[in-house]
């Protein structure tokens, strides 16, 4: 018995450490490293250009977009990314929640916008973990954006 | 309605194996994000290799249903286990796995005095119910996302694990899973306890001579992503010890998952299971082949 806390201790201080070792490894960017490397407004206007032309080539996502000011939004998303990304910017938009009211998002759909920044982020080489960076900070606006799961 | 009308094509294939070409040339029809979805565990719910995760199985959201096959071969240097199943994710709320497993002896088996190759059969049937959190979207907070699961396993070589010392040759454990993704760090971490009498996870029985309550046991996975297909990390799971006639230990394994789709997985492992059955410290190769719908 006494052996195998022993071992499960060893075991779990293992992992903790592998863990640790991650989270520092990827901690040490500041803020604003975060937004040159993904080109600053030159970089994030051509992200957001790129995302916006599969989005609305994908089938899960196009119906949602008929009719809608693309600029607008292009604009208001470069602003919002360049916030997130700790750049020199002001989001001038509505909240997530007025602005995708009466939509009625699903999870799907959700995930499927995802996975076209993902695609549009590969395509202006962001390298995946800063990727993911900024997909955190997206994520939770699920709550705000969804209409139903 | 697209999404609509996907969801039914896929409810069809998937309850009447009828082609869907609509699903079928669109790449990215299900739901969820790439290996979030995580692999098939060695007792047929989605997880680990080792251990089931919080995360409900297949790439279906609410309005979807999700399915996932699995085939896993793990080879130490006395045995070989070998797995098949499937699973079922509904609605991303409940989870039904089938699994069968078959545990080869080998050379072992006649040192045993069962005859060479002799083989170990069990069934489990699985559930999980998500009950709370989004492993994934849930990034401003701490909380995982929760699920309770139940497996019913049944070995069908009653005699023979009685014969070891076994109380019964069918069991359930219960578990909790917590998992959670640390997106920003690109990691996934994942706690499991487990409730069970599973001596070698059933394969020998359940209970024994030594104890024949139920032992908390906790189980553990770390995965960190290289890519948006890729992950590798390690797990680690304690076993209880109920057999007097051999020594169980704790488990470990060190992972990569990869996924060049939504629908193919392959994971492969080193794992390390301690002494079974006598044999002393078994280690080896793991090998895990899912495909999803």
């Amino acid at each position: 018995m006494h052996m195998k806390l022993k071992k499960a201790l060893l075991g779990g201080t293992r992992f903790a450490a592998l863990v640790l070792l991650v989270l520092m490894s990827v901690s040490a960017y500041a803020d604003d490293l975060l937004y040159r490397a993904f080109g600053e407004k030159a970089g994030l206007v051509k992200i957001t250009d790129d995302l916006y032309t599969n989005l609305l080539t994908d089938p899960r996502t196009a119906p949602y977009f008929e009719n809608a000011p693309i600029r607008r939004i292009k604009e208001k998303l470069v602003e919002q990314f360049c916030v997130l990304l700790g750049g020199p910017c002001q989001y001038t938009g509505r909240t997530m929640k007025r602005a995708h009211e009466g939509q009625n998002i699903d999870r799907a759909a959700f995930n499927a916008l995802v996975e076209d920044l993902q695609k549009a982020m590969d395509k202006n080489d962001v390298p995946f973990h800063l990727q993911n960076k900024l997909l955190a900070k997206l994520a939770p606006m699920y709550r705000d954006i969804q209409d139903r799961e | 309605m697209q999404l609509r009308k996907r969801t039914y094509c896929l409810t069809l294939a998937a309850s009447a194996l009828i082609s869907c070409p609509a699903v079928a040339d669109e790449p990215t029809a299900g739901g969820k994000l790439l290996l979030t979805g995580g692999v098939s565990e060695i007792e047929g719910a989605a997880g680990g290799g080792l251990t089931p995760w919080a995360v409900i199985g297949g790439y279906g959201t609410a309005s979807q249903l999700g399915a996932n096959a699995h085939g896993t071969y793990v080879r130490t240097q006395n045995f070989a286990l070998s797995t098949y199943g499937v699973s079922a994710g509904v609605a991303n709320r409940v989870e039904f796995s089938l699994a069968r497993q078959t545990f080869d002896t080998r050379d072992a088996g006649a040192k045993l005095g069962l005859g060479s190759d002799f083989k170990f059969n069990q069934d489990i049937i699985g559930m999980k119910v998500r009950l709370f959190g989004d492993a994934v979207l849930d990034q401003d907070t701490w909380l995982p996302q929760l699920a309770a699961g139940i497996q019913f396993k049944h070995n069908e070589q009653g005699d023979v694990v009685n014969a070891v010392g076994a109380a019964s040759n069918s069991g359930t454990d219960f578990y909790l899973s917590a998992t959670k993704l640390l997106l920003a760090q690109s990691v996934l971490l994942n706690g499991t306890l487990r409730f069970t009498k599973a001596n070698q996870f059933g394969l020998l029985g359940f209970g024994g001579d030594k104890s024949n309550a139920y032992h908390a046991e906790f189980e553990a996975s770390a995965a960190y992503m290289l890519s948006k297909s890729l992950a590798i990390g390690g797990e680690y799971r304690t076993k209880p010890d109920n057999l007097s006639f051999a020594r169980e230990q704790n488990a470990y394994d060190a992972f990569v998952a990869w996924a060049p789709t939504k629908y193919v997985s392959l994971t492969a492992a080193y794992v390390a299971l301690g002494d079974i059955a006598t044999f002393k410290n078994q280690r080896g190769a793991y090998l895990s082949l899912q495909v999803g719908f």
